[in-house]
């Protein structure tokens, strides 16, 4: 639970090895939900548990930083490191070292296929292939979650088609709870196993 | 005519002793300062700004009154550990500390603003520390900004002379940097000599600030050379 200026942002959810979509309009809670589960903003009341590991709780006094976590986050404006290239990008937050970074490496920057930018900077690259580079970096850190903050929202019909799939596909070979934030209807029903409806930050359905 | 390098050197000596107190001092504070609330806060960014709207003189009286025989900061400071800072090389080093303050801390305080608070958000969830967030997110992003800080701070440390001559005074090879010589010499009609110091001191804050200009647009890193329009 987090108060907000406007209103009070309170949530109750649980979510296994599936797509949940956070679906709502713009300003019901649903970023600030992310940016709880992930450590960049505090609760003021009430808890976070991931895999039964308490990351936050108010009333027992716990609280994990953002870097301890392992949440991946895929931000709403991706959030690419502009100094950095596409490889140095993915493998920031990487936890694996040597040889076995470079091989999750590979095989992320072949998933998304990716690979023929590895020397490129984000300012060269297409809104589709930022995406990937996004979602690529948020899985080299080897996350527990993943949450992903209406990622796709600038780009085209049939770009965002694409990566939709391509989420889905990640979420098959990861098999790691994936919350989806969207303001678009037909977006949540296409990726989602499971659907949370927002309003003024209550949950409804 | 003969010129005397002594106070060039001292001026060099001096200013570079500044920049390496004010580049860290500067960059410290306005890190600090960015990004966090707290009551007093605008008083606080205010009194370290001041010196650069504060005329330099009244800047070395307030110095001069601090750290003076009697001072509140000059009295402790000789009975705990006798040391007299006034009248020394020590103080126009201060001086220029003072002095050029302000404008390492409004560069660096631009700088970091500009830097986009999301970038160091992903870099959290990536699993960086605050150590390491600062080091490969936020400096690298904000270096132009205060590179430039740099620059001013040392170009401002160089001409220094309202706080200089107040609390550090005219004492040739030791306090005497080019500023005072310039005056001092003005002063007792030695029009020649100051015209040398003069014309040097122009020309190297002329080679720094245009030096900065071609910098800032050759070491133009390739994520920027490549930003479509």
């Amino acid at each position: 639970m987090k108060r907000l200026p406007h209103f009070t942002l309170d949530v109750d959810f649980a979510v296994r090895d599936e797509i949940l979509v956070l679906f709502g309009p713009s300003g019901a809670g649903k970023t600030m939900t992310l940016r709880l589960i992930a450590g960049l903003e505090r609760p003021d009341a009430g808890e976070v548990v991931l895999d039964g590991r308490t990351l936050v709780s108010r009333e027992r006094r716990v609280w994990v930083p953002p870097r301890e976590r392992r949440v991946g986050m895929v931000f709403q404006d991706l959030a690419l490191f502009p100094h950095l290239d596409v490889t140095r990008n993915v493998l920031y937050g990487a936890r694996l070292r040597g040889d076995e970074a470079r091989a999750r490496l590979e095989r992320l920057l072949d998933t998304f296929r990716i690979g023929h930018l590895a020397r490129r900077w984000p300012a060269e690259l297409s809104g589709g292939e930022r995406q990937r580079v996004a979602l690529a970096r948020a899985l080299m850190s080897d996350p527990d979650v993943l949450l992903l903050d209406e990622p796709f929202s600038s780009l085209d019909l049939e770009t965002r088609r694409a990566v939709q799939d391509e989420v889905v596909a990640a979420h098959g070979t990861w098999r790691i709870p994936f919350v989806f934030v969207t303001h678009d209807r037909e977006e949540a029903e296409r990726l989602g196993d499971r659907m949370l409806f927002l309003r003024a930050g209550r949950q409804e359905g | 005519m003969t010129v005397d390098w002594q106070p060039v050197l001292l001026s060099l000596r001096v200013a570079a002793a500044a920049l390496a107190v004010v580049a860290v001092a500067g960059t410290l504070a306005a890190r600090a300062m960015t990004g966090r609330h707290f009551p007093g806060k605008d008083v606080l960014d205010g009194l370290l700004v001041l010196p650069l709207v504060l005329p330099p003189v009244v800047t070395g009286f307030l110095l001069l009154v601090l750290l003076g025989r009697g001072g509140p900061v000059g009295a402790p400071l000789e009975r705990a550990f006798g040391i007299r800072l006034l009248f020394t090389v020590h103080a126009a080093v201060l001086a220029a500390v003072v002095v050029a303050f302000p404008l390492m801390y409004q560069s660096a305080k631009a700088a970091f603003q500009g830097v986009d608070r999301r970038l160091e958000d992903a870099a959290r969830t990536l699993g960086a520390g605050e150590g390491r967030v600062f080091l490969t997110v936020t400096l690298p992003l904000a270096w132009p900004g205060l590179a430039a800080g740099v620059v001013l701070a040392f170009a401002r440390s160089l001409g220094e002379f309202g706080a200089t001559v107040m609390i550090a005074g005219n004492i040739p090879g030791e306090t005497t940097t080019v500023p005072l010589a310039i005056y001092f010499l003005a002063d007792a009609g030695d029009m020649r000599t100051a015209g040398v110091y003069a014309l040097l001191i122009s020309a190297a804050s002329m080679a720094l600030v245009v030096g900065l200009n071609v910098w800032a647009r050759r070491r133009v890193p390739g994520w920027q050379r490549g930003r479509r329009g």
